[in-house]
């Protein structure tokens, strides 16, 4: 590994071709190597920094502000112990909006990485026009979310809405898009199904795109078909990926705010909460009526800690489920380059399931 | 027995599928990617194109349409009728400071990508090429970070911003869009492969202090990365809602949150608000036809998400 030395002497050979130097002085070498020492720090600092005040004291000060009675607008009042987490659990709505959460991230996740994988198998494949087609399903990518909510809550509109539209003209009858509870779940996992189906399916693709081809030979010789490689082969071979996809969407689902938020225009998440989630209760405690910023932050200590639950969980099911398909027993791990021997493969540590999975050690076949 | 692969790289193709059948195995698409794919691949493909691209398009139908029209045509004819500039007008003139939105959101995502951009390549740098105690400890802390969900911290953020007197101004977005854990990671990881230690190690000997040698070999050998990593930030920028929506106000919004006033206060006329949705969406769009190849490219080296 090569370490940046400063006092490494100069090569012969090098100083020869160049213009006799002035010896260094004394001070300009302590003044490089303090450079060579401090330098690295520097750099990293901004991240650190910036996290420190906006990521990390948030953190710490949410704990303090859940403790406390503290008025959005008045600031904070007396120590109240739990009492804010007590009155939380208390609330109906705070349930209301725990099942709203989760009815929409499983309508939403578990469809969406089927569909990814099916997806991804589709485009793997020797396509012409491939740069086009993969930028046909990451289009919905970049329409923000807000506008995601307002296109679909008209296409699912109650009654000038498109579907409902079509439904009637083929003599179904409408939908309650908006009042019934699992209908409107639906929809707004549609929402998210739309913007982040794409986005999945093309980081499918890269790691189907990671499988060597022997594995397929390998299978194709034992007489497997189509499905059966796909099946057999193809799906187990994603198992960090499918971790990988399922973590984040986690992270990002459980805090689901802007869609439902502009399913309707009121934003309060329906005439009886029926799609009202966890983060849009947030909001209501905070910066709605109750101005209970002590409430809400209890709520968001919740939902922070739930979504760990959730995220470890989701680690171990995948884990399990994608290692039980036949014809391999543990993942594969990606060997580290020769080259490179200080790979980020931390004992352990969290993450590192992400990054055995996302070090670019296959170049893409097709480049 | 010759395998299929071998014969088909050391006699050819037509070689290895004549192999191929002769052995039994089907031919052209049996393999994963070498596969010929026939056009119902194509026809699947298309139909999922089709569902990108409607709902995108009917936001322009309704636009262009007015509010009788689509009350008794909830079907748009794919046809645009020819209300559109005439809504983009009645949004521009509405009292939603539509705008002002445009110019702020503009200024907060490039400013925010720019500044990503910088400090992340100056610490995947760090991470990746130089030494220093605590190295590998303090990246795994960072990508530790990217699972704390940004929610969490509204509401300390929230007292905070008003107590330095930033609620309502666009530097409180700005400042934590600053640098971003995603974006100091990504670099990290591209620098790793991207850029030869040689490079680095001449430069030093030349006699280049280590922030030239930053600026002057590892920035160039990062500027694919650099274009990836500016788009994404730039997208999520773009698209954000939630924390401008807290700390700005209706007087001073961005972008989406122009949307959303817009349907809170329009929702009757819904041409109107298609029409602002519309004009969101556009340069998203836009930048998408010309820089798409990028992002997915993006995505696909480093299994991005926002």
């Amino acid at each position: 590994m090569a370490t940046i030395a400063p006092d490494a002497p100069v090569r012969p050979a090098q100083r020869d071709e160049r213009a006799p130097r002035p010896p260094r002085s004394p001070w300009r070498q302590r003044l490089s190597r303090w450079d060579v020492k401090v330098s690295p720090y520097l750099y990293i600092s901004p991240f650190f920094l910036l996290f420190a005040v906006i990521g990390l004291f948030p953190l710490l000060y949410t704990a303090f502000v859940s403790v406390h009675q503290w008025d959005t607008i008045g600031g904070q009042g007396d120590y109240t112990g739990l009492k804010n987490f007590v009155d939380v659990l208390h609330q109906p709505h705070f349930w209301v909006s725990l099942r709203n959460t989760f009815s929409i991230f499983l309508l939403s996740s578990v469809p969406q990485v089927i569909m990814a994988i099916l997806l991804a198998n589709v485009l793997n494949a020797n396509l012409r026009a491939k740069t086009f087609w993969r930028m046909g399903v990451l289009l919905p990518y970049v329409v923000a979310p807000v506008a995601v909510g307002l296109i679909f809550g008209q296409i699912f509109g109650d009654r000038y809405g498109l579907i409902n539209s079509l439904l009637n003209s083929i003599g179904i009858e409408s939908i309650k898009w908006h009042s019934d509870v699992l209908a409107s779940h639906a929809a707004i996992a549609t929402m998210v199904n739309f913007r982040w189906t794409g986005y999945n399916t093309l980081i499918f693709l890269a790691a189907m795109q990671a499988i060597p081809t022997e594995v397929y030979e390998a299978a194709v010789v034992d007489g497997a078909g189509r499905w059966r490689q796909f099946w057999s082969v193809t799906v187990p071979m994603l198992r960090p990926t499918v971790i990988f996809v399922v973590i984040t969407s986690t992270i990002g689902g459980l805090q689901i705010f802007d869609e439902p938020r502009m399913f309707d225009q009121t934003g309060q998440g329906g005439s009886s909460r029926q799609w009202m989630t966890t983060t849009m209760y947030l909001y209501e405690l905070g910066w709605g009526n109750q101005h209970n910023f002590g409430r809400a932050a209890a709520v968001a200590w919740l939902l922070f800690l739930i979504i760990l639950v959730i995220g470890i969980l989701n680690f171990l099911v995948t884990r399990r489920i994608a290692s039980a398909g036949p014809g391999r027993g543990r993942g594969r791990r990606r060997e580290p380059r020769p080259d490179a021997p200080a790979t980020l493969d931390a004992q352990g540590a969290p993450g590192t399931e992400r990054l055995g999975m996302l070090t670019p050690s296959t170049p893409d076949r097709e480049a | 027995m010759a395998s299929v692969p071998m014969t088909a790289q050391v006699a050819g193709a037509g070689a290895a599928r004549r192999l191929a059948r002769k052995q039994g195995l089907p031919t052209g698409r049996g393999y994963g990617v070498q596969r010929r794919p026939r056009w119902v691949t194509y026809v699947i493909l298309a139909l999922v194109l089709l569902i990108s691209a409607y709902p995108i398009y009917y936001t322009f139908l309704l636009g262009s349409s007015d509010a009788g029209h689509i009350a008794q045509h909830p079907v748009p004819s794919l046809v645009p009728r020819g209300n559109f500039l005439e809504n983009v007008r009645r949004v521009f003139d509405a009292d939603i400071h539509f705008w002002k939105s445009v110019v702020n959101s503009l200024v907060i995502a490039v400013i925010t990508s720019v500044s990503t951009v910088f400090f992340a390549t100056l610490a995947g740098y760090a991470f990746s090429k130089l030494q220093f105690r605590g190295r590998r400890g303090l990246l795994v802390f960072i990508i530790a970070t990217m699972a704390i969900p940004t929610q969490l911290g509204v509401i300390p953020l929230f007292i905070v911003m008003s107590r330095l007197g930033w609620s309502g101004h666009l530097i409180a977005v700005i400042v934590p869009g600053l640098v971003t854990a995603f974006g100091v990671f990504w670099m990290t990881q591209y620098l790793e492969s991207a850029l030869p230690t040689e490079l680095i190690d001449a430069a030093r000997v030349d006699g280049c202090s280590m922030i030239r040698t930053f600026w002057s070999v590892a920035l160039p050998a990062a500027r694919p990365a650099v274009a990836m990593l500016g788009l994404f930030t730039f997208v999520a920028s773009w698209t954000n809602f939630f924390w401008p929506f807290i700390i700005l106000n209706s007087d001073n919004p961005t972008l989406p949150m122009a949307v959303q006033l817009l349907q809170g206060t329009y929702f009757k006329d819904f041409s109107l608000v298609m029409a602002g949705v519309a004009l969101s969406i556009v340069p998203l769009v836009i930048l998408f036809v010309a820089a798409g190849r990028q992002l997915v490219a993006g995505i696909m080296q480093g299994a991005v998400k926002g």
